[in-house]
């Protein structure tokens, strides 16, 4: 098991002169970029990790002369503020990896697909939008940039969902394949990175690939920014080399009581004390987009788990069966093993539920419900039951 | 041509083919729910799931394309325990009021219980948990969102092949339903009352609203006097219901069942789709002479037949700037209900006040037609009670029928009278053939040059199809006629209709008469048609239409004895005063949404 450590780190809030990194990359030729983020092992800090030097790889051979780079910022996993932040503090940098990208792929024009209860920020980030074309008009760069405000739906950060969204439809996942590469939005090749990905592309092609694959682990490289909230004294944003354990992680952020933590939101893992120590955070161990919410003893896991599934129930788009239903049974289930209605080995059934909802649903959201039921239940059995 | 494996034998299809259908080639059955194949994928309802060696999860075999040595499983034990789930979980959020359900038997949900999850079912009951509507507001149909299962076929059908989308997804999560505009009810919404929806639902979310038990007191209370018309393409496909294949014509046997059901008096749509083509031809002639003669330039072109009720309604939300293009001319049930409660009444000498007109239709929509209040030109509601084609297999079921033993029979008189014009009214196209058949022949003392009057160029399932006729040859009555070209289109399905409409508003229309049917197909695809359909089955029956026609002794309008006596007796002529009484009719601008 390769193990880091806990390390701070300051790449994505760092200030750096964007034109200095874009004037670069466009001297650079695609496959030079590609290689240089493959090379760096950089994988999608939205939670699912697809490697992104792939994912531009893909986009970049589509023959389409039309094709799309699509900022996912609609950040609404339970726990997970990091992209507020960065949008809030380095929007350039992201303006900057998105036009990186279009360089990358052949895409001329890029969206910004904003969560709706940011609307706050959008007044600055137009703003530094306004700046951002100017700068990129200076090097004498054809690219655009356009926002598209999402409305509240959890399902909307779903990248097909997403697209259909921008489409101005309902936002409903699209069959895979064809995967966004070759029919993203409006069809057309394109490539959907979250906010944080394309503020390292940036720092990426400043650094070089050489000096980012110094940090993490094999699996899991570079850096990461992680929203902290929960039982903690120190909740906040921190960016941390990936590669800790659980157990480093939570001696640095706990406080002194933490019986688990929800690595990845509602869709993640739980990690209960026990296990601690020999998990380590990232793609080898528990991935995460970023939310770390710890409990404490005085938390019940009940709850935490009614309050993932009511979650579930509410934000499933409701187009298929195991997803739509399987939520609203499971929410169910527990309660009425709780309340004694059912035996407690139901609890055995409903795993298995879960286990056909990861494998069945259409989507992402569906196939990782299963996540936190299934750690919950396992490692606070008793919890559930009683 | 891709190469791969399902459950170890080999299989070669185009790319592009799904693993459903690669699966058919091999006569692997996997079964499906959302999949309809007049629709697109939609891949939601997950039955249809397969392992795919290599995948992290099962795939729906109905949105997964080929690949080149992709290997499936269709039987596995995950995939087992998946289906099973997914058809449990369905049931649990499914009103399961089976034996009440007018769907039993025939629902697709149940088959699949029936198959993969009979026993227990191990999940809870959802359905208390849900404030479910019944939306009964629609004449034609019933909306039961508790039996509904989100398959979205409705929705597909009625964006894709319809172009109307009265009937949405909204709400997400366990509250998505499929709703309408602002969540009016039916009868308040831009509906047709098309019924495609209908026909394409899987369970007993979507059934037509069902007369049979109406009919069945009519029949049985002595002092009413019953009659029942039949529409052209009831006859070529109500067998499918009674256990023939598609296709199979049972005209003669419908006939006779009707007769042992207890109705009055057996008659036939046919007779008054014949007084239509008199009525219509003439009323496209009248315009053509007054735009071409006397230089009026009120007269609106193309001209659009008005059979199909659906299409009525379509136009009068969609397009109402267009409804004057419209022929005034009432469908065929309406001019026969018309004359039901008038002439027929008169000659048989009963009270028309004790007549109960009932119709059997391939069609929903014609429901909501017979209520429209305008729809009482005889003094009474012209058409009392629209029977579909699935409800006339109900009757014939509970009246103990052996329905492939029965002997044909003839319809009885008077309008009773049948040509083959009048039967290839079922069939896109049908009308227009039927129409110049007659026109042609009105102007040029002529038949019209196609052979055998076989009009080609207007049948086919093509969904917009155009034709021209030189008119030669005039007799002196037509004379400002002679050399014109005719030109023609047809249209069937409301996404075509649409097409042809867009072309319309923008002025790009050359046309002077056009066909428009609702459904797909044309009435042989109507939504009150039995279940299942798709492209192959509406066409079995229209060929079955083409063939009743050939086998007709008479195939022209105006050689249909019972309509040439009763403009001798009692109309006069075609467009008469008392005609347009009785049998011309008005539109009304509706709301767009």
């Amino acid at each position: 098991m390769e193990n880091k450590g806990l390390n701070k780190v300051g790449l994505i809030f760092e200030n750096i002169d964007p034109k200095e990194v874009l004037t670069k990359a466009f001297k650079m030729t695609r496959d030079e970029i590609i290689q240089q983020v493959l090379d760096s092992g950089l994988k999608g800090r939205g939670g699912a990790g697809f490697p992104t030097g792939m994912k531009w790889k893909f986009t970049a051979a589509e023959k389409d002369p039309e094709k799309y780079i699509v900022c996912n910022a609609d950040e609404g996993e339970p726990g997970t503020f990091k992209d507020r932040e960065i949008l809030d503090r380095v929007a350039y940098k992201v303006y900057g990896g998105m036009a990186i990208a279009g360089h990358t792929i052949g895409a001329k024009e890029g969206y910004v697909y904003l969560r709706g209860e940011y609307k706050f920020l959008l007044p600055k980030l137009m703003k530094e939008l306004d700046d951002f074309h100017k700068m990129i008009d200076e090097i004498g760069y054809d690219f655009r940039i356009h926002y598209r405000m999402g409305s509240g739906a959890y399902i909307c950060g779903e990248e097909s969902a997403l697209f259909e969204s921008i489409e101005g439809f309902r936002g409903e996942p699209r069959n895979k394949p064809p995967y966004p590469t070759t029919s993203g939005v409006f069809c057309k090749p394109t490539s959907i990175n979250n906010v944080e990905t394309l503020v390292t592309v940036m720092m990426i092609i400043r650094d070089g690939a050489e000096s980012y694959v110094r940090l993490g682990t094999k699996d899991s490289r570079g850096s990461k920014v992680f929203s902290i909230s929960g039982d903690t004294p120190t909740p906040g944003i921190f960016e941390l080399e990936l590669g800790m354990t659980v157990q480093e992680f939570v001696k640095e952020f706990g406080d002194g009581d933490t019986k688990a933590v929800q690595v990845g939101g509602a869709s993640g893992f739980c990690v209960p004390r026990k296990k601690f120590e020999n998990t380590i955070i990232g793609f080898e161990g528990v991935p995460t987009g970023g939310s770390m919410k710890l409990f404490n003893s005085s938390r019940s896991m009940y709850n935490v788990l009614h309050n993932y599934l009511d979650f579930f129930t509410e934000e499933s788009c409701g187009q298929c069966t195991p997803c739509r239903v399987g939520c609203q049974q499971l929410l169910k289930g527990v309660e009425k093993v709780k309340k004694g209605e059912v035996k407690s080995t139901y609890l055995n059934e409903l795993v298995k539920l879960a286990d056909t909802m990861k494998i069945a649903s259409k989507c992402g959201l569906g196939q990782s419900v299963g996540n936190a039921f299934r750690t919950i239940v396992e490692n606070f059995r008793e919890e559930i039951i009683y | 041509m891709i190469n791969l494996t399902i459950n170890d034998q080999k299989v070669s299809v185009p790319a592009g083919t799904t693993v459903l259908d690669a699966a058919k080639q091999l006569k692997i059955n996997i079964p499906t729910l959302c999949n309809h194949p007049d629709l697109c994928v939609a891949g939601n309802c997950r039955v249809c799931v397969v392992e795919q060696k290599g995948a992290r999860t099962l795939v729906a075999s109905c949105a997964t394309p080929v690949a080149e040595g992709m290997e499936i499983n269709t039987n596995t034990l995950k995939v087992r325990n998946a289906r099973r789930h997914i058809v449990e979980l369905l049931l649990s959020e499914h009103r399961s009021d089976c034996t009440k359900c007018y769907k039993n038997t025939k629902c697709e949900l149940q088959a699949l219980a029936n198959e993969f999850a009979f026993g227990d079912n191990i999940f809870l009951d959802l359905v208390e948990d849900h404030l479910y509507t019944i939306d009964r507001s629609s004449p034609s149909f019933t909306k039961d969102d508790s039996k509904c299962i989100r398959c979205q076929r409705c929705v597909r059908t009625c964006s894709e092949l319809q172009y109307i989308s009265a009937i949405a997804v909204a709400n997400k999560g366990a509250q998505q339903k499929i709703s309408s505009f602002h969540n009016k009810p039916m009868s308040h919404v831009i509906c047709t009352n098309c019924g495609q929806c209908v026909n394409r639902c899987p369970t007993g979310a979507l059934i037509e609203k069902t007369y049979i038990d109406q009919v069945w007191d009519a029949i049985y209370d002595p002092e009413k006097y019953v009659i029942v018309q039949t529409a052209p393409a009831v006859r070529v496909a109500l067998g499918e219901d009674l256990g023939y294949d598609p296709g199979e014509r049972v005209t003669g046997k419908m006939v006779n069942a009707l007769k042992q059901i207890g109705f009055d008096s057996v008659l036939d749509t046919d007779f008054s789709a014949d007084l239509t083509i008199m009525e219509e031809g003439t009323e496209l002639l009248t315009r053509l002479k007054k735009a071409l003669v006397d230089k009026d330039a009120s007269v609106k072109f193309p001209m659009f037949t008005s059979c199909s009720p659906g299409w009525i309604k379509f136009i009068e939300h969609k397009y109402p700037e267009f409804l004057p293009n419209l022929s005034t001319c009432k469908s065929p049930q309406q001019m026969f209900g018309a004359l039901a409660k008038t002439f027929y009444a008169e000659k048989k000498k009963v009270d028309p006040s004790k007549v109960v007109s009932v119709s059997i239709m391939p069609c929903t929509a014609k429901k909501y037609e017979a209520d429209r209040p305008e729809m009482r030109a005889s003094g009474y509601k012209d058409i009392d009670f629209v029977l579909t084609t699935r409800e006339l297999a109900v009757m014939i079921k509970q009246a103990g029928i052996d329905f492939r033993n029965l002997e044909p029979a003839n319809y009885d008189s008077i309008m009773g009278d049948s040509t083959g014009a009048a039967v290839i009214f079922g069939a896109t196209g049908g009308v227009m053939e039927a129409a110049l058949r007659t026109a042609y022949e009105l102007v040029t003392g002529r038949e019209v040059p196609f052979n055998n009057l076989n009009i080609t160029p207007v049948r086919g399932l093509e969904g917009v199809k155009e034709a021209s006729v030189k008119i030669e040859g005039c007799t002196d009555d037509w004379k400002f006629l002679e050399g014109a070209e005719l030109k023609v289109a047809i249209a069937h399905g409301l996404v075509n209709a649409n097409k042809v409409m867009a072309d319309v508003r923008e002025g790009k229309s050359p046309y002077h008469f056009v066909e428009i049917m609702a459904c797909p197909g044309g009435c042989i695809g109507g939504g009150g048609q039995p279940i299942p359909t798709s492209r192959e089955i509406r066409q079995n029956r229209v060929n079955a239409i083409y063939e009743e026609d050939e086998h007709m002794v008479l195939r022209k309008s105006h050689d249909n004895p019972d309509v040439i006596a009763i403009y001798k007796e009692f109309l006069g002529k075609p467009n008469s005063h008392k005609a347009h009484e009785l049998l011309h009719t008005h539109y009304f601008e509706r709301d767009s949404y």
